[in-house]
């Protein structure tokens, strides 16, 4: 299978590849995939107080698609707002890494991982105590 | 060394140069059609193709008639399946494969199946051999044929042929196997193997492709198959079609060279193979060996790097050509059979890899490739949010995954 460059270029070279401290009450967390499936990813947004995403981790295992997926919606997610952040949508992940069809799903998930991110941080700021992750 | 390095010979293999030279002359001066039996052209052709079928014969400890020459390993498996099932209808109508068959004999069996035979896919013991216990009771009165891989495509693995064909022997029940990974690469022998059909192929054999040959059981007993292609009578009427002859050369010449150098070069590629797995091993933690490592070709290892999707790893090793168990290689999302089959879990299979190594691959390639390996499974690691949460000590099997859309 021939992967298009931006693919190339973010498996390559993956954008802010890491973690933040899950139990920070700006920080949300999402975790979507099963590695039965052979893709999960975790993706974080750290928001500060105007509501503006100041810092977006991942981490993925799944194929070079799945990884520049996620790559580049850290990179989009930087300095929009939470609820511009929930406007991303797969389909212009697709466009701008020009995913094959049978790779769709990658970019399914990073938008479920975007919006898990971004309803796990919304959970947080509605309650008190901090929320249960997705890990048990 | 030159990039990129071939490493996945139980795909296909190169055409070793020997063959090549042996090949050429039956692609212009000796262009007889084998069949012609009354000029020169002819009798030339006819006499390459029998000295041929004497080297695979020699190869395999048949003899010269029971080899019959097709267009590959595909061909023969369904020869000897669909034209066993069509000629012993009378006796009976069930026949016995193993799940970890290759497509070649599944969707061949599948094929019967819709026209009224039913089929026994046995399932494998986890370390990818067959039970032979549960091969005799799989053997009922119905029961005309068993056909099983004597080597797997995929993880290597050398079934315990010579007693399943002393089973079947036992049952009356005809014994065809696939031998393309098998023959050339270990000592195979139809008698002490008690094998009635074999299928093989040259390109894995260091031959051409689109040439392949059935070897069919002349005496005790004596296989008769029904013919699937029509024509000419040739290959004593059991696959009709003028002969390959400069691909038969090829074949045969091919055989006759893994005759000779069979001992020595099966001891060399175990050497190459337990050094790759030797580095792996010691420089990668939770790295799993697919298949026993107790009955396999020389040649195969096939491993699962946890947390790291196999597609990806391909990607990092893009220098190196290997190939995959996960989904992602292919359309159809589904990891591989064979894996399932042994009980490997989806995750697991995943994370597969087959390293298939052959006559040209060298002891430096061997270095270049584990170190390129090692290098790219730590980088996907630090990646992996499936590894930071085995570091944490997050029990992955207990995780409730969100596998569905959350939105």
């Amino acid at each position: 299978m021939a992967y298009s460059d931006k693919v190339l270029d973010h498996y390559n070279n993956p954008r802010n590849v890491g973690s933040l401290d899950k139990n920070d009450p700006n920080v949300g967390t999402g975790m979507v995939g099963a590695p039965e499936c052979g893709d999960v990813m975790k993706l974080q947004v750290q928001v500060d107080e105007r509501g503006v995403i100041a810092d977006a981790k991942f981490k993925t295992f799944g194929c070079g698609s799945a990884i520049a997926s996620s790559s580049l919606a850290t990179e989009w997610l930087k300095g929009k707002t939470v609820d511009e952040a929930l406007q991303i949508k797969n389909t212009q992940i697709v466009n701008e890494l020009s995913l094959p069809p049978v790779k769709i799903h990658c970019s399914v998930l990073a938008e479920d991982a975007i919006k898990a991110a971004i309803s796990d941080y919304k959970k947080k700021k509605e309650s008190s105590k901090p929320v249960a992750q997705t890990v048990a | 060394m030159k990039t990129p390095i071939y490493f996945d010979n139980h795909a296909t293999t190169p055409l070793d140069p020997r063959v090549l030279q042996a090949m050429l002359p039956y692609f212009t001066e000796k262009f007889g059609n084998a069949a012609s039996r009354n000029h020169a052209f002819g009798w030339e052709s006819e006499k390459a193709v029998d000295n041929a079928r004497k080297q695979i014969a020699d190869l395999i400890g048949a003899t010269s008639k029971e080899i019959i020459f097709t267009s590959g390993a595909t061909e023969s498996n369904n020869l000897a399946i669909k034209g066993v099932a069509e000629m012993y209808a009378e006796k009976g109508n069930h026949i016995i494969a193993p799940a970890t068959e290759h497509k070649a004999v599944l969707d061949t069996c599948k094929k019967l199946e819709k026209h009224g035979c039913r089929v026994t896919y046995l399932p494998l013991k986890s370390d990818g051999l067959v039970d032979l216990d549960m091969l005799r009771d799989a053997i009922t009165d119905k029961t005309i044929l068993v056909s099983i891989m004597y080597a797997n495509n995929e993880i290597g693995v050398i079934q315990p042929v010579a007693e399943i064909g002393k089973i079947c022997k036992e049952k009356g029940v005809l014994f065809h196997t696939d031998g393309v990974q098998a023959v050339g690469k270990v000592p195979v022998n139809v008698v002490k193997d008690n094998i009635d059909m074999m299928s093989m192929t040259g390109h894995k054999i260091y031959g051409p492709k689109g040439v392949g040959a059935l070897y069919v059981r002349r005496k005790s007993p004596r296989v008769q198959i029904t013919a699937q292609m029509d024509g000419g009578g040739h290959e004593r009427g059991m696959r009709s079609g003028t002969l390959n002859t400069p691909g038969i050369v090829g074949f045969g010449e091919a055989a006759a060279i893994c005759y000779r150098e069979m001992p020595e070069e099966s001891r060399r590629l175990a050497h190459l193979r337990d050094k790759l797995r030797n580095k792996l091993e010691s420089e990668l933690d939770e790295v799993f060996i697919n298949g026993t490592m107790v009955r396999r070709l020389p040649n195969n290892l096939n491993m699962s790097f946890a947390y790291v999707e196999g597609e990806s790893l391909l990607m990092g090793i893009n220098d190196i050509a290997v190939s995959s168990g996960s989904a992602c290689t292919s359309a159809t999302l589904e990891p591989s059979y064979v894996l399932k089959a042994l009980g490997v879990g989806d995750d697991l299979a995943h994370t597969s890899i087959r390293f298939g190594l052959g006559r040209f691959n060298t002891e430096e390639e061997v270095d270049y490739v584990a170190g390129r390996v090692i290098e790219v499974v730590r980088k996907l690691r630090d990646l992996s949010p499936l590894y930071e949460m085995a570091k944490e000590g997050v029990d992955l099997s207990k995780v409730s995954w969100v596998a569905e859309p959350v939105h």
